[in-house]
């Protein structure tokens, strides 16, 4: 037999797992998955992603993937857009990467400027 | 627990599935295994979206992009591009979704942005074979607030308070009723749940069952605490084979967590509910019918009083409600009485589910707020009628309401509206009719309906419903006299006084409703002999324009009743005699040159 405590376990637990599926207005992460992407590794970093936005329990951000970005040399390449500031392009992403600017960037609004298509180019 | 990118919501309700959405879901199945991305993407089989009219339906999140009509063969599209690559599909999306390359959240998609759900809250939205998603969607939360917190009076009170009222047809004050239950005293009570949606183009409550049968068992156990009962019977029709399976599933689950059951959630507080599965007869969602079926009797009415809530099933008090008129009852516990009442208007309170069908756009299901004026159901959320037809009428109530005309087209939806331009509310059923219908015809469709479905206890209904029809044949078929309409107007005053349940009270309705809004289509029929919207065979002609007609012969070598004749290069004629009034004459000619009149 369930208790209510229980049920508000399940609950939570379950959430997590479902509110993918609401329309939500807050961060948007974008993997570019085209075939170049994918051969270089963009996969990985999706799934680091999604893993680390989960466990933090960040309920408002999206982690989605887009086509070729345009910029195959510097696959995989990674997004983020938040409300009310510029789009910011992360290349040459490693799934270690990835979860650094979830921590530095997504949580804390920090850009991490050694790995953003800029400092790279220079 | 696994955490996954992406979600596939694929509807598989009943429409959707007779469209292929099992087939498309098996689809996806195998090719995210194929792809390697089962780890990655969940698949959902979800109740309905509403919009069957575009099943089967796909939703993918995070993006929210909502596919229409997808077939097997574009799933490997949809995986390919769509899930492993991220680039959308755009060729498959719902093309209202779409607003200059971006897609709309759906509240903003025509179709829903003036919808309201709240019976239908997690329909498409939850997997309804799995309790942890409805309870994760606030599931069970309100039971355990009435066990923990309020007596059974405060729930009764609750329900009063919000004002909603039944949603089987009758528009009776739930509260109410849950208090006349709750009033006797008895050692054992039932509650019962009416899901024999009898009426035809109905499937509000299907829906319901499909795509979230929990909803329903909480309100019953809610209800069973309220008015002093541990057993409850869910009345559904065999020919509802998902919504028996997802019920049996949900029913199974609940048990399993002991939210049925002795003891539930450990307050002492003990409920159980069992299927019972009914034949399919419209007279067995009377109530008084439905509890004969259920103990196992004919499924024939009973006189009341009694009314069930004193003398019910197996003589013992009995609450009975509609399975919508449930869905509402766990979000009234959770937000408040005051929250419900603040949505509707002054008499008629919270939203109401509607099966559109008939001659609309967008077929589908779809829940408004009460007071919506019948303007936007018909051309905003339905889209208008099809092929730019004139919208003529709309049928609510089925075959025990009444059609409201095109005149009436601004009027609230609500209870007393309704009523008062002779039509009513009804369970949700809405069959729209354009200027192809004859109305005439459809009171027959309705009367033959009802008359096949009598029971035979009561006379009025089993001979005066029977006498109804064959008087409308005969106006159909040109046979009518100058009398009639009074005679039927008589005999359907007569019937609605005495039968003896309101399958027959009400069967006259339709009748009633098409002569007061449509008499000059009766008069038509009577004294010209003639079927405005061209639909009665019998007072229909072919005929061939000389003028027109350029002797080719192709109608005449297609008749299949051989009633065409002429000498080629010269103009044919049909014989009217012979005429069997198939049309297929005037389909193959090239010339445009044959009419109906
Ligand atoms: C011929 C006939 C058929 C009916 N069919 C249904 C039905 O299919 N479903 C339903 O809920 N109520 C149906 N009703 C209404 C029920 O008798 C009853 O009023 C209703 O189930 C009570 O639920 P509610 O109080 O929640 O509306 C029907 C009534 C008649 C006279």
């Amino acid at each position: 037999m369930k208790t209510i405590k229980d049920l508000e376990e399940i609950r939570n637990r379950t959430l997590e797992r479902i509110n993918i599926r609401k329309e939500r207005e807050g961060t948007r992460v974008v993997v570019g998955m085209a075939t170049c992407g994918i051969s270089a590794g963009a996969r990985p970093v999706l799934k680091a992603l999604v893993e680390e936005v989960n466990k933090r329990g960040l309920r408002d951000v999206i982690v989605s993937q887009t086509g070729c970005i345009g910029i195959c040399e510097y696959e995989p390449v990674l997004e983020v857009y938040r409300p009310g500031e510029d789009k910011v392009t992360y290349v040459k992403m490693t799934p270690e990467k990835a979860v650094r600017v979830v921590a530095e960037h997504i949580v804390n609004g920090k850009v991490v400027t050694e790995y953003t298509i800029g400092s790279i180019k220079k | 627990m696994d955490i996954y990118r992406s979600h596939v919501l694929i509807c598989a309700g009943s429409g959707c599935t007779s469209s292929g959405s099992d087939n498309v879901a098996g689809a996806f199945d195998r090719l995210l295994k194929e792809e390697g991305l089962e780890k990655e993407v969940k698949i959902v089989r979800t109740g309905c979206f509403g919009l069957c009219e575009m099943g089967p339906v796909v939703i993918v999140y995070p993006e929210g992009a909502f596919y229409s009509r997808v077939n097997e063969e574009d799933v490997e599209e949809i995986v390919k591009e769509h899930l492993l690559k991220g680039r959308i599909v755009k060729r498959l999306l719902y093309k209202e979704s779409l607003d200059k390359d971006q897609i709309k959240s759906l509240d903003q998609v025509d179709f829903y942005k003036k919808q309201m759900r709240v019976a239908l809250r997690n329909c498409g939205v939850i997997d309804p074979e799995n309790i942890d998603e409805y309870i994760a969607m606030d599931g069970y939360k309100a039971l355990a607030k009435v066990l923990t917190e309020m007596t059974p009076e405060q729930v009764i009170e609750e329900i009063k308070k919000s004002g909603l009222r039944c949603r089987g047809g009758a528009g009776f004050p739930t509260g109410m009723k849950w208090q006349f239950a709750y009033n006797s005293k008895d050692d054992k009570k039932y509650v019962c749940c009416n899901a024999d949606e009898g009426d035809p183009g109905a499937f509000m409550d299907r829906s319901v069952l499909e795509g979230d049968p929990h909803s329903v068992l909480e309100a019953m156990a809610i209800a069973g605490y309220a008015i002093g009962s541990d057993q409850g019977y869910i009345y559904v029709r065999a020919e509802y084979p998902i919504a028996v399976k997802r019920l049996e599933i949900a029913i199974r689950q609940a048990r399993e967590y002991g939210l049925l059951g002795k003891n539930i959630l450990g307050t002492g507080f003990s409920f159980d509910i069992d299927l019972k599965i009914g034949a399919g007869a419209f007279v067995c969602g009377e109530e008084t019918a439905l509890l004969n079926s259920i103990e196992g009797g004919r499924g024939e009415p009973r006189p009341r009083p009694p009314f069930p809530a004193v003398k019910g099933l197996w003589q013992k008090p009995t609450l009975l409600n509609n399975v919508e008129t449930y869905a509402n009852i766990c979000q009234i516990i959770l937000k408040g009485a005051d929250w419900f009442a603040g949505i509707g208007t002054e008499r008629s309170k919270g939203t109401k589910v509607f099966a559109l069908g008939g001659k609309i756009n967008n077929t589908g299901l779809v829940e408004i707020p009460m007071g919506t004026p019948l303007r936007d159901v018909i051309y905003e959320i339905g889209g208008g009628c099809p092929n730019g037809k004139a919208f003529k009428a709309v049928q609510t109530g089925g075959p025990s309401g009444g059609c409201i005309p095109a005149e009436h087209i601004d009027i609230p939806i609500e209870f007393d509206t309704l009523v008062q331009i002779g039509s009513m509310m009804g369970s949700g059923g809405m069959i729209v009719m354009d200027e192809d219908n004859c109305m005439v015809d459809i009171a027959k469709f309705f009367l033959e309906f009802t008359c096949d479905e009598s029971c035979g206890k009561c006379v009025p209904c089993r001979i005066g419903t029977k006498r109804m029809l064959e008087m409308l044949e005969k106006i159909t078929q040109g046979k009518g006299e100058e009398e009639d309409i009074e005679k039927l107007e008589q005999l359907a005053l007569n019937i609605k006084d005495s039968a003896l349940c309101a399958l027959g009270q009400t069967a006259p309705n339709p009748v009633l409703s098409t002569i007061r809004y449509f008499r000059d289509e009766y008069e038509a029929h009577i004294r010209d002999k003639k079927c405005p919207a061209g639909v009665c065979t019998a007072l229909l002609q072919y005929v061939i324009d000389a003028d027109k007609c350029k002797g080719c012969g192709i109608c005449a070598r297609n008749c299949p009743a051989d009633c065409i004749s002429g000498e080629k290069k010269s103009p044919y004629v049909i014989d009217q005699d012979k005429c069997i009034k198939c049309g297929t004459c005037m389909e193959k000619c090239p010339f445009d040159a044959i009419s109906k009149k």
